[in-house]
């Protein structure tokens, strides 16, 4: 096995810290709905305001969820686990304490395979704990004083946090995507990253190849893909440019400022607080029973992981096309009913890949809405198999398709006149009018030049409208020329 | 019959109001007069007086209807201010807290409201329950009926002056370490802190979470049978509530033992009594006195057993390092941002949080917060709170033992009868050692309960305390309401309450 790229001689260690808030209706200890956008603190209930006299009380939907988690990365689910309360003041923080698993978390362990070009690589997982969101503080628009909305406080969040496994960027993003894949199809959350449904916070460090792991700076909030990659590639270059100037790294919390592309310290080790952990008293232990565990696992979906491998494995598909396949239940069932429609999967996979992925992102649209079903994508593919239309023809028939919201296949193509000319008489006499038509290409053809055979099959395919079959062209051209 | 309304308990009057030999709006109107004429002793921080003419009316007219109604309906109480109340101011005591309104009612008061209970008001405490005299109240101090020079006991003195004084038959209290037994001690009235879980703390200020109870003090056994079943039960707003169906604990008080007989009901019974709870610093007459009603508990039919609960003195540390820390955390939400009060003026966050906090604490609650948030500090937290609450367990488990040997304990409350006002101001850590045979109870979460027992120096009621076993609150109010069957203690009131 070959060791990690270096950067500049340096070697990067990532470890990946991320908040998934769970899609439950209700907080995660109180009745008032996690629904985002509502009016301020009109999502807030007594509970969430932390009014005299008022207790938490678990929300199973929430366990549920995170043992869900934890079963899809195979970690160990604690039978027991303790809440803990995290003590500070904070202004969107209502009780002076958010309540959070410390030193007992629910998941223990697990991992996640991600894919980073054609490597395979394991992450491991420290744990994923519950706890509780805090409010916002809104500084805009109050004259120089600070708003504060409650509807956030109180969300269920599962935090999940990697060793510090990760070697570059690259495999973060990776990682970061496969989790958040991972977490959507579970149903766990929502994965809504502008919402702030899923953020990540990346301590990233760096060292010489077999030296101790250098001093950790912990990027928060990252609430895009692209941001990480950036955010990190930035924060590794300022760690080896200190390093090489001869100074140390302080341990210290950064944020990354998209417009400027760099991250600034926001508090060093020495501000780090007191949090004064300790047992909640209001939550006795949160007890998990093994029938919990068998019945939430009975009830889970086959994991994007397993799919993969099954598409791998049963339809022959590369490893990177099996991923892709299986980037969402929704992306895979349609895979699967256009592959049992046409049974040719590598086709089915290049065109969900190609065409269809470009026309769902330009209309920002989801795979279910697709105009195209399922059953005519697959219908498509078995007409280029059968060789009735070229690619070039099925690009027009699925345009066509898909500009009128659906259609009969074979209708669309004998409509169209798209089908692929199959009858050789016609084609050679289109061969024969090509050739005496561009003497000069027939010539420098004869003369080794490949570029000129190729012009020649691009006039046929013109002279037939792009019926012709391009390998019955070339074959035809080959034989007249020599 | 007016001459007499305010010597009647709670049992009695629900009795008589049944039976429509007086109305609820009767004895409401009684009972609010001498509410007006004993302000002096500080007892009450809101009197509710027409929304309470009112609720006696509608139970008066339901009653009228024919309906049948539960033992409490129309019967008077009030609440210690540390639960919070829909309809009504609710302060716990604190400047943090004048003039907050809750919008919604703690579970034990809209229990004790569902049986009929007429609520007369909110009754002073220690700040956030913190204390054991009632002279840590941001509202002033509340008086000993018994004699005014003299302290109530605390946290929940308020509730026990009312009832002492005659104010009313029964109040609702908290217990975090001894703050119903103590206080009802103090007074000569009968207090029972049920075990951890019987009932709900929703809608309870919090205080210490993995210790506060609320239960009821009232005039005897009886009485605080009918309002511990009626404010008990399971509540899912609660997740330290016990899952358990609702208790009837008059029955249970009841129900004869095995081989018992009339002269003998408590025959069988094994008290223990703890080496511990009997030391050479106990108040000679707190012990005569005790002496002369575990003689009563004898000629009752109970054997006496020696027993050991060899972590009694530990059980101080221990509670004044777990408590605070509860406490600290607890009484974070207090800043100002979003209820109770704030700092007039500040220059920024810091500055705001700390003008706010020192401005609506006061001294006792401060102490609690800084030694709270000491022990649960980094480096701290190990040698302090990690090991309290080891002992903590153990101390349960020295119980355990003990119960093995006897059905239930016996001791005393306190040390001593009550002090006199401003007697303990210089020195909060004498006043935290006088909590020693109340706490450990509060650390195991066992039931206890106060019942008067004789009286000492001063002619000051002296409390008997009886511990049981988890879940035991029958046994102690039988074993109670058979000495109060036998004794006059709990008939007799101070003479200013006459």
């Amino acid at each position: 096995m070959s060791g990690p790229a270096l950067i500049r001689g340096y070697e990067v260690v990532i470890g990946l810290e991320t908040h998934a808030q769970l899609s439950t209706a209700s907080k995660i200890f109180s009745g008032a709905s996690t629904a985002f956008g509502a009016a301020p603190n009109t999502q807030a209930c007594a509970v969430d305001l932390a009014l005299p006299g008022t207790l938490p009380v678990m929300n199973r939907g929430a366990v549920e969820r995170a043992i869900c988690f934890g079963l899809a990365v195979g970690a160990k689910v604690a039978p027991q686990s303790i809440f803990a309360r995290k003590n500070y003041f904070y202004p969107d923080l209502p009780k002076g304490y958010q309540i959070s698993q410390y030193e007992t978390p629910v998941v223990q362990g697990g991992s996640l395979e991600i894919v980073v070009g054609t490597a395979r690589k394991t992450v491991h997982l420290t744990r994923a704990h519950l706890e509780e969101d805090a409010g916002k503080s809104l500084h805009e628009d109050y004259h120089g004083q600070t708003g504060i909305d409650l509807n956030r406080a109180g969300t269920p969040l599962l935090e999940i946090v990697t060793e510090p496994d990760m070697r570059s960027s690259a495999e973060a993003v990776e990682y970061a995507k496969g989790l958040h894949t991972l977490v959507v199809w579970l149903g766990i959350c929502d994965g809504n990253m502008q919402e702030g449904s899923f953020r990540c916070d990346a301590n990233v460090s760096v060292r010489r190849p077999g030296a101790p792991f250098g001093t950790r700076r912990e990027i928060k909030n990252l609430n895009s893909f692209r941001f990480m990659q950036q955010a990190i590639d930035f924060e590794v270059q300022w760690q080896i440019d200190r390093l090489e100037d001869g100074l140390k790294i302080d341990q210290a919390t950064v944020l990354f400022d998209p417009d400027s592309g760099e991250t600034r310290a926001m508090r060093s080790k020495e501000d780090a607080q007191d949090y004064r952990y300790f047992p909640d008293p209001d939550l006795p232990p949160l007890v998990i029973s093994a029938e919990w565990i068998e019945r939430i696992g009975r009830a889970m979906p086959e994991l994007p992981g397993a799919m993969a491998a099954r598409f791998e494995r049963n339809d022959g598909l590369p490893a990177y096309d099996a991923t892709m396949m299986a980037q969402s239940p929704a992306f895979a069932r349609y895979y699967e009913a256009a592959r049992e429609a046409c049974k040719q999967p590598k086709l089915v996979a290049n065109w969900l890949m190609g065409e269809v992925s470009k026309r769902l992102n330009a209309d920002g649209r989801t795979i279910d809405a697709s105009p195209v079903k399922p059953a005519m994508l697959g219908a498509l593919i078995s007409r280029i198999a059968d060789g009735t239309v070229s690619n070039n023809g099925a690009r027009q028939v699925f345009e066509l398709l898909w500009s009128r919201g659906g259609g009969d296949v074979d209708a669309v193509i004998e409509a169209g006149g798209l089908k692929q000319m199959n009858d050789s008489g016609a084609l050679e006499t289109i061969v024969a009018e090509v050739i005496a038509a561009n003497p000069k290409s027939v010539e420098e053809y004869r003369a080794g030049k490949d570029k000129a055979f190729n012009a020649l099959v691009g006039q046929v395919m013109k002279a037939s409208k792009g019926k012709a079959n391009p390998a019955q062209a070339s074959e035809l051209l080959k034989r007249k020329l020599t | 019959m007016t001459g007499e309304l305010h010597e009647m308990g709670a049992a009695a009057l629900g009795r008589a109001i049944a039976a429509r030999d007086v109305s609820s709006v009767e004895v409401v109107t009684h009972l609010l007069g001498r509410i007006d004429a004993q302000r002096g002793l500080g007892a009450f921080l809101h009197v509710a007086s027409d929304a309470a003419v009112g609720q006696a009316s509608e139970v008066d007219a339901r009653r009228a209807k024919g309906e049948i109604l539960g033992p409490l309906a129309g019967v008077p109480i009030a609440h210690k201010d540390i639960f919070v109340t829909a309809d009504m101011p609710s302060t716990a005591g604190s400047k943090m807290l004048a003039g907050y309104a809750s919008p919604f009612d703690a579970t034990v008061v809209a229990r004790l409201a569902a049986a009929g209970t007429v609520t007369l008001g909110k009754l002073n405490c220690d700040e956030f329950a913190m204390g054991s005299a009632n002279e840590n109240s941001a509202f002033g101090p509340v008086r000993n009926p018994w004699d005014p020079s003299r302290v109530p006991g605390g946290s929940s003195g308020g509730s026990a002056a009312a009832v002492a004084a005659r104010l009313l038959p029964a109040a609702t209290g908290t217990d975090t370490g001894g703050s119903i037994r103590q206080p009802a001690s103090f007074s000569g009235i009968t207090g029972i802190k049920p075990t951890y879980g019987v009932c709900s703390r929703w809608g309870m200020v919090a205080f210490a979470s993995s210790l506060d109870q609320a239960g009821p003090l009232a005039r005897s056994a009886e009485d605080c049978a009918l309002l511990l079943s009626a404010m008990s039960g399971f509540d899912e707003r609660d997740s330290t509530s016990a899952e358990r169906a609702p208790q009837d604990f008059h029955a249970q008080m009841l129900a004869p033992r095995e081989g018992a007989n009339a002269s003998r009901p408590l025959q069988g019974l094994r008290i223990g009594l703890p080496r511990e709870f009997f030391p050479a610093a106990l108040a000679v007459e707190v012990n005569t006195a005790l002496r002369a009603a575990l003689g009563e508990f004898e000629r009752l039919g109970a054997t006496l057993v020696d027993v050991s609960l060899p972590r009694t003195e530990l059980s101080i540390p221990v509670y004044y390092i777990i408590a605070p820390a509860e406490a600290s955390s607890n009484l974070a939400r207090f800043d100002g941002v979003k209820f109770g009060h704030r700092a007039a003026s500040f220059a920024d966050l810091a500055d705001m949080y700390a003008k706010t906090r020192a401005e609506g604490f006061g001294a006792e609650v401060k102490r609690r917060i800084m030694i709270g948030t000491y022990v649960l500090s980094h480096g701290y937290y190990d040698a302090y709170y990690l090991q309290a609450q080891k002992l903590r367990r153990m101390i349960a488990d020295d119980f355990q033992q003990c119960f093995e040997q006897c059905d239930m304990i016996a001791g005393p409350v306190a040390p001593s009868v009550a002090w006199k006002l401003g007697a303990q101001d210089k020195d909060p850590v004498a006043a935290y050692l006088a909590d020693i045979f109340t706490l450990p109870a509060s650390l195991a979460g066992l039931p206890g309960m106060s019942i008067p027992a004789g009286f000492g120096e001063g002619g000051m009621p002296v409390g008997l305390q009886l511990i049981g076993n988890y879940f035991a609150e029958g046994a102690l109010l039988h074993a109670a309401h058979a000495f109060q069957q036998a004794t006059d203690f709990h008939l007799r009131s101070p003479e200013a309450a006459r």
